[in-house]
């Protein structure tokens, strides 16, 4: 008799333990999935951040998300009920299938072009060789002189 | 009164048309013929001011007199609306906030006018350009965007009133501190462009424009940033930057605009870079008219974006033929842009520059690319799709991280060539100090393996340490070589090195102020919320706070009503504080605004929204944030504005100390 109330409180305790986990998981997939989407009444806001109070869009699509999110729908199955209902605007960013994967790409793709281009200008600069006139290194002018102070102080000055 | 402001306006393009037209061909024609049509160019640009200052002062005049026979004031004002945001309804709408650029314009335009002795062929070719843009303005203002334009049938009793999100002090400064920023880039824009027109030699126009760019930089900064306070503080969704297109639209300028402050150094320096810099300062200044054009055309949706008109029509062109003017002139001149000397090596300040400048530039065309992917996608896919702030801050942040790597690294380096070893002395002492930061947030709980925000948050931090400790090393060994020489106290030899090169010390104050924000952004990683419906005596605990709801109450002003929650704030027991969230419902448009109560401190912000009655059970609804380091941010805002200032002031002339101080000093007998 003892043993099995202790079994029992054993499963107990398990049971409000997996609860306790799954509501956390819950928790937390509706909160991740609900700054996934926008709300659609036009505040241009992430649906967990509209703070229309009597907002019957945000009202109503926290709801939904709610009821996705219980019923243990996957988050591309419950982010796709809410394309069908709203349109692609209602995710609050573009997804990387398709034409869309363009924008995700481009940014990284100019970084890299960019950084390219710079290595390849400094490179090419520092190999070009200098040119020195065919009549050989003449005696510096005490103009040329001053240019050349001139631009030793600009160069150590900053 | 709209007859006088409408007659002005008129006068105004008039005289700015002269201005452009007689001051363009005195700069073809030569001789002292040309020279007095010149003068009188110059005057008709200083006459333009007089008459837009009349058409803003009659507006305005206009607003407080509360003439809603005007639509522009019927629209933007009314009755009870208080003095402050009477003066604001100048900006407030599309045709005002038109009108008050074209005043900034006029202001810029007549400063530089009364100044061309300075160089005054220069300053004649900047003079036409400026007019030119003016002219635009007012033909904008005349034709397409009339803020004269007055009301049909029975004249109305009381006007429609200022939008509630614009009643707020900040939006009285935030506008103007945005459109100098804006506006000023037309100024090096027009040097720039006369520079390449009349093949200017040397790099005087840079020098002579140098004020004009960093004041206008910080104009522009503070405007972002009052944008972003207003944002925080109005908006009441507890965050500052929401990546709106608006947002997006002064965030470009600002960022080529930084690459340029940057790169110009090169010019300036080793005559570098220079077909580089005229492009940058040509892209900022389209990029602010672009910036324009999506807050006025209707093209992409924003919170902030003026009503759907037919303007944009009108920037689209002036873009083009400003792009069109700019090409045409860089490809006839520009073999005028040869650079004077070559970089010599990769660990270089010049090439430190170089990467600084990519990386800006990339962060500008990423913003860019976001803001106009969903017109792209719209034309290619048929559909609209949202670019919202996951995309920005995936993208961004780990460009904002190599900017700052950058910022740690590049004061560090020498002209033309550093030798690495030099490179690992200076470096060591600030690399172990952040990498010592970074094991103490490790181990006080921050943990970067569990979450990519985390990561980003760590490093943020520790390369802002690298940053930091790099400007304070920089300090310290300047001020002790001083120390050495004059014998005066550590600080006051820092303060005497500042002095003498401010570019340079100020630019460092402003990195500092930069690092300062970025961890404030940091701080974002770790935001908590919750939201509850709060009835009297109800609590509600987030971090180390409990909230007690003590009382609701209501109150009504001519210009709104408002309700508002009484919430005591306890701390380990103690009452710390007491909190009145409040929401407005302004009578006059009809709409509700939040009023947030945010207890801010260095630490972190509670931050208090009362979001009106459940319309189901009507009970109250309050929501908190709580939002660490925020306050960083903007401290860190003064602390560049400070820096900006620092840079501003001329160079003290250096002070030769032919006998040191401290042998002076010296005890009789010493040595003996």
């Amino acid at each position: 008799m003892r043993n099995l109330l202790l079994k029992a409180a054993q499963l107990t305790f398990l049971i409000a333990a997996l609860f306790a986990f799954l509501g956390t998981d819950q928790d937390a997939r509706f909160q991740t999935l609900g700054h996934k989407v926008m709300c659609v009444c036009g505040c241009n806001q992430v649906l967990l951040e509209c703070n229309h109070v009597g907002c019957t869009y945000s009202d109503r699509m926290r709801g939904e998300l709610a009821s996705y999110v219980d019923r243990g729908d996957s988050d591309d199955l419950t982010l796709q009920a809410f394309v069908q209902k709203y349109g692609p605007t209602v995710l609050i960013a573009p997804t990387t299938t398709g034409f869309n994967r363009v924008a995700w790409v481009m940014p990284y793709l100019v970084l890299v072009l960019g950084l390219t281009t710079v290595v390849l200008i400094v490179r090419t600069w520092r190999t070009r060789p200098q040119t020195i006139p065919a009549s050989g290194m003449g005696p510096v002018s005490n103009l040329e002189l001053e240019r050349y102070r001139e631009q030793a102080r600009k160069d150590t000055q900053v | 009164m709209s007859q006088i402001g409408s007659f002005a306006l008129l006068l105004a393009l008039v005289l700015s048309a002269y201005s452009f037209l007689a001051g363009l061909v005195a700069l073809v024609r030569k001789g002292p013929a040309a020279e007095r049509l010149g003068e009188t160019a110059r005057r008709a640009g200083i006459a333009t001011f007089a008459m837009v200052f009349l058409a803003a002062l009659v507006l305005v005049i206009a607003a407080f007199q509360d003439d809603f026979s005007i639509a522009y004031i019927f629209h933007h004002s009314n009755h009870d609306l208080p003095g402050p945001y009477k003066f604001a309804t100048l900006w407030s709408g599309q045709e005002g906030s038109l009108l008050f650029w074209s005043l900034l314009l006029a202001t810029y335009g007549l400063v530089l006018r009364l100044r061309y002795k300075t160089d005054s062929r220069l300053f004649a070719h900047a003079s036409v350009i400026i007019a030119a843009v003016q002219v635009f303005f007012l033909m904008l203002l005349n034709f397409a965007a009339h803020p004269f334009a007055l009301m049909q049938g029975t004249l109305p009793q009381d006007g429609n009133g200022l939008n509630p999100l614009l009643q707020y002090p900040e939006m009285v400064i935030h506008p103007p501190m945005l459109y100098l920023g804006y506006v000023g880039f037309t100024v090096p824009f027009a040097f720039a462009l006369a520079a390449l027109i009349m093949r200017y030699p040397g790099e005087k126009w840079i020098q002579i424009t140098r004020r004009w760019s960093m004041v206008t930089w910080g104009f522009l900064t503070c405007g972002v940033f009052l944008g972003a306070h207003w944002a925080y503080s109005v908006l009441g969704w507890g965050g500052y930057w929401g990546w709106d297109p608006v947002e997006n639209a002064s965030l470009m300028p600002w960022l080529t605009g930084t690459a340029f402050l940057h790169s110009v150094m090169m010019q300036e320096k080793r005559g570098m870079l220079k077909t580089w810099n005229m492009w940058l300062i040509f892209s900022t200044f389209l990029l602010s008219i672009f910036g324009t054009f999506l807050t006025r055309s209707g093209v992409v949706s924003s919170v902030h974006a003026f009503a759907q008109s037919s303007i944009g029509d009108w920037f689209v062109g002036f873009l083009a033929v400003t792009f069109a003017v700019c090409l045409f002139f860089y490809v006839k001149n520009r073999s005028h842009l040869r650079s004077e000397h070559k970089l010599e090596s990769l660990v270089s300040r010049e090439s430190s520059f170089l990467f600084n400048n990519l990386l800006l530039l990339v962060a500008c065309f990423t913003v860019l690319w976001g803001t106009l992917f969903p017109v792209l996608s719209e034309w290619v896919q048929g559909n609209k799709v949202t670019v919202g702030p996951p995309f920005f801050n995936r993208v961004n942040v780990p460009v904002a991280l190599l900017l700052l790597l950058l910022t740690a690294v590049g004061p560090l380096l020498a002209w033309r060539k550093t030798s690495i070893e030099s490179l690992k002395r200076n470096f060591l002492w600030p690399a172990l100090g952040a990498l010592a930061i970074g094991a103490v947030l490790i181990v006080v709980g921050i943990r970067p393996w569990k979450d990519m925000s985390y990561l980003y948050s760590l490093m943020t931090i520790m390369l802002s340490a690298l940053v930091g400790l790099t400007v304070i090393s920089e300090f310290i060994r300047g001020g002790r070589v001083i120390k050495g020489h004059t014998g005066q106290s550590l600080f006051a030899s820092m303060v005497q090195l500042a002095h003498r090169n401010t570019r340079r010390y100020g630019g460092y104050i402003v990195h500092f102020g930069v690092i300062v924000i970025m961890i404030g952004f940091a701080g974002a990683a770790f935001n908590q919320d919750k939201e509850q419906e709060m009835g009297y005596g109800d609590k509600m605990s987030l971090g180390a706070y409990t909230l007690v709801c003590r009382s609701y109450t209501q109150e009504d002003k001519p210009n709104y009503s408002s309700e508002w929650a009484i919430v005591d704030v306890f701390k380990g027991g103690k009452q710390i504080d007491t909190l009145y969230p409040e929401r407005r419902f302004y009578k006059a448009s009809q709409q509700t605004s939040t009023m947030v109560a945010n207890r801010s401190t260095f630490k972190e912000d509670l931050y208090l929204v009362y979001e009106g009655l459940n319309q189901d059970t009507g009970r109250p609804i309050l929501k908190v944030h709580l939002n660490p380091l925020v306050m960083w941010i903007w401290v860190g805002v003064w602390i560049m504005i400070a820096g900006t200032v620092v840079a501003l002031i001329p160079n003290a002339v250096a002070v030769r100390v032919t006998a040191p101080a401290r042998i002076q000093a010296a005890p009789v007998g010493a040595g003996d």
